[in-house]
């Protein structure tokens, strides 16, 4: 229902945004050349039809023809989506490597100055405008130092079929900046959420009792705190995991990687309706798949109490309700 | 307490933009092209010393910068308090009335919530087009749901204390309850939601800027120097971009330690 509803907003919203007319079709064609491109098109029919046209395709798996490309919107954006995918997981995987590990340290000696430090460096981390970030590492590790190629994705390896680069050397050089830029705020809420999950872990009972048990602080930490943080942890990640692929639009577009985000920018300003249209479908269809794999995941590795979820405050509902419309 | 200093500093920094500027950068009577792209510390050729470097334009960053911060901060608080009053008011209507209504406007906050910022902020953008008044409605579009959900999770523990039992069983309107009682004692924690928010508003404005659906040319914020400079990263002209962006991070990095500190101190059972 969630998608009949986003799809009716896009489509007549962008039909708003401006007359395609005068933007795709030369100005310079005499009348009978631009009726006959119009018709091309179909933008000749009431918009109605045309939204009735465009859901008859859709469920024929065809969201239409890019007025710019010429190719099929869905097609086109398909053909981008692993490399966005590449770059949202591997600064997922930055975020959470590098995040727990520094949010367990800051909760488990907060009051180190190494704690404190990172503490402060998260409040940090999410106040730094990601796109500022990306210029910075840019001009100080591309130009200035050299270290790292600046813009473009590396040489891709096929990999079932799909091409991926993170398994080139080359590949791996281009990847290293926009996916720590993309990840950085992940990281820092990671670290944030380990911390406050270490702190709330350690006043519990188990942990006094595995101490009292004689475990070394190492087992006691690795094995009962880490275990138990996770599942916040986990919950969030899957949540923003949908919030990292829309915000790499940002990363995508200042270090000219070639993903799904710098496409729906392009089209924006282009008015590609067909792409945006089939975009904004296709994110939203993502989002309803890892909002249930999350559920699914939650109800896993949370046995205990299966009426606790993590969004919100619903005091006046006993079921936590299920939010999938 | 430094981070409130510094804020208060941008903040002043903001509304008398143009009594301490240097120069009036959109005045194309003072900016001279032949000053452009000058380094920090250099001098112009109307004797003005650059002390943060010219843009392409010839305009002195200093000044920009000023002009820059007044925008970003203009439309994050105006869009902020727009968002507060809305989300307020659906909140409290929400935990007031309980029942249907209550489901649906959470269903309706949850939905939004879930929804990333960007995206639906490019989608109001790409349907309505460019304008500060446009920009202004896309960030309010994303941050009511913040209030109104923090608002209501106050209000419905409020909602059950003796004294809104004891004014509904004088008889009061609904209307004077809801405002004269309940307000008061839900705004604490709106303040730190308020202040997360607006430093959060701040931030995507000056990415949708950055991206060229933001703000048009003629109001620039410090996002749209900060594309600016985007051009120049590759020719090693740090300036254009550096120091702007250093502003926003100033800016933003401030607001969010006030509101952390904010949040300790109004709460003192220390809630994580």
């Amino acid at each position: 229902m969630v998608i009949v509803v986003m799809s009716l907003l896009v489509f007549f919203g962008v039909n708003v945004i401006g007359n395609p007319i005068d933007i795709l079709i030369n100005p310079e064609f005499d009348q009978e050349e631009m009726e006959r491109a119009i018709k091309a098109l179909g933008l000749d029919l009431p918009i109605w039809q045309q939204y009735l046209v465009f859901v008859k395709n859709a469920f024929n798996g065809d969201l239409g023809k890019s007025f710019v490309y010429g190719m099929p919107a869905l097609q086109l954006i398909v053909q981008r989506m692993p490399a966005t995918l590449e770059l949202a997981l591997t600064a997922l995987l930055m975020a959470v490597v590098f995040g727990i590990p520094l949010g367990m340290w800051a909760g488990l000696r907060p009051d180190s100055v190494a704690g404190r430090t990172i503490m402060s460096g998260s409040i940090l981390g999410f106040s730094l405008p990601t796109f500022w970030v990306g210029i910075m590492m840019i001009m100080i590790f591309a130009v200035m130092l050299g270290w790292l190629p600046a813009t473009g994705r590396g040489e891709t390896v096929a990999l079932f079929g799909v091409q991926v680069s993170f398994l080139t050397k080359d590949g791996l050089a281009h990847m290293l900046m926009p996916a720590f830029n993309l990840g950085l705020l992940k990281l820092s809420l990671v670290i944030r959420l380990a911390r406050a999950g270490t702190r709330e872990a350690m006043l519990q009972d188990y942990v006094k009792f595995a101490r009292a048990k004689g475990l070394s602080t190492w087992r006691v930490v690795m094995v009962h705190i880490l275990k138990n943080i996770l599942i916040p942890v986990v919950t969030v990640l899957g949540l923003e995991f949908g919030n990292l692929i829309a915000f790499s639009v940002v990363t995508e577009t200042v270090f000219a990687w070639p993903g799904m985000g710098k496409l729906i920018i392009d089209s924006i300003q282009l008015l590609d309706r067909p792409i945006i249209v089939a975009y904004l479908l296709i994110i939203v269809f993502m989002f309803i798949a890892i909002n249930l794999v999350v559920d699914v995941l939650y109800s896993v590795l949370d046995p205990r109490d299966p009426h606790r979820r993590g969004s919100g405050d619903r005091p006046g509902n006993p079921h936590g309700g299920d939010r999938k419309g | 307490m430094a981070a409130f200093v510094i804020f208060c500093a941008l903040v002043f920094i903001a509304i008398f933009a143009p009594l301490i500027s240097p120069q009036n950068p959109y005045d194309l009577g003072e900016i001279d092209i032949m000053d452009s792209r000058l380094p920090p510390g250099a001098v112009g050729l109307a004797g003005l010393t650059h002390v943060l470097g010219t843009d392409d334009q010839g305009r002195d960053m200093l000044s920009a910068i000023f002009y820059g911060l007044r925008i970003s901060l203009g439309v994050g608080v105006m869009s902020g308090v727009i968002a507060l009053s809305i989300g307020l008011s659906i909140g409290l209507a929400a935990a007031y009335y309980g029942g249907r209504l209550d489901a649906i406007i959470m269903r309706v906050v949850d939905l939004q919530l879930s929804f990333p910022a960007i995206l639906l902020a490019l989608i109001v953008l790409a349907v309505l087009g460019k304008g500060v008044d446009k920009i202004i409605i896309a960030l309010v579009a994303f941050q009511w749901a913040y209030y109104a959900r923090t608002v209501r999770a106050s209000a419905l523990v409020e909602r059950h204390k003796e004294y809104i039992e004891a004014a509904t069983c004088l008889a009061l309107s609904h209307k004077r309850i809801v405002f004269r009682h309940l307000l008061p004692n839900v705004i604490p924690p709106m303040i730190v939601v308020g202040t997360v928010q607006v430093a959060h508003a701040i931030a995507l404005e000056a990415t949708l800027s950055f991206l060229g659906v933001g703000l048009p040319l003629t109001e620039p914020s410090l996002g749209l120097l900060i594309a600016n400079g985007f051009d120049y990263m590759l020719t090693g002209k740090y300036w254009i971009s550096f120091f702007p962006g250093i502003a926003l991070l100033l800016t933003i990095f401030s607001i969010n330690l006030v509101g952390d500190q904010l949040r300790d101190v109004l709460n003192p059972r220390l809630q994580k």
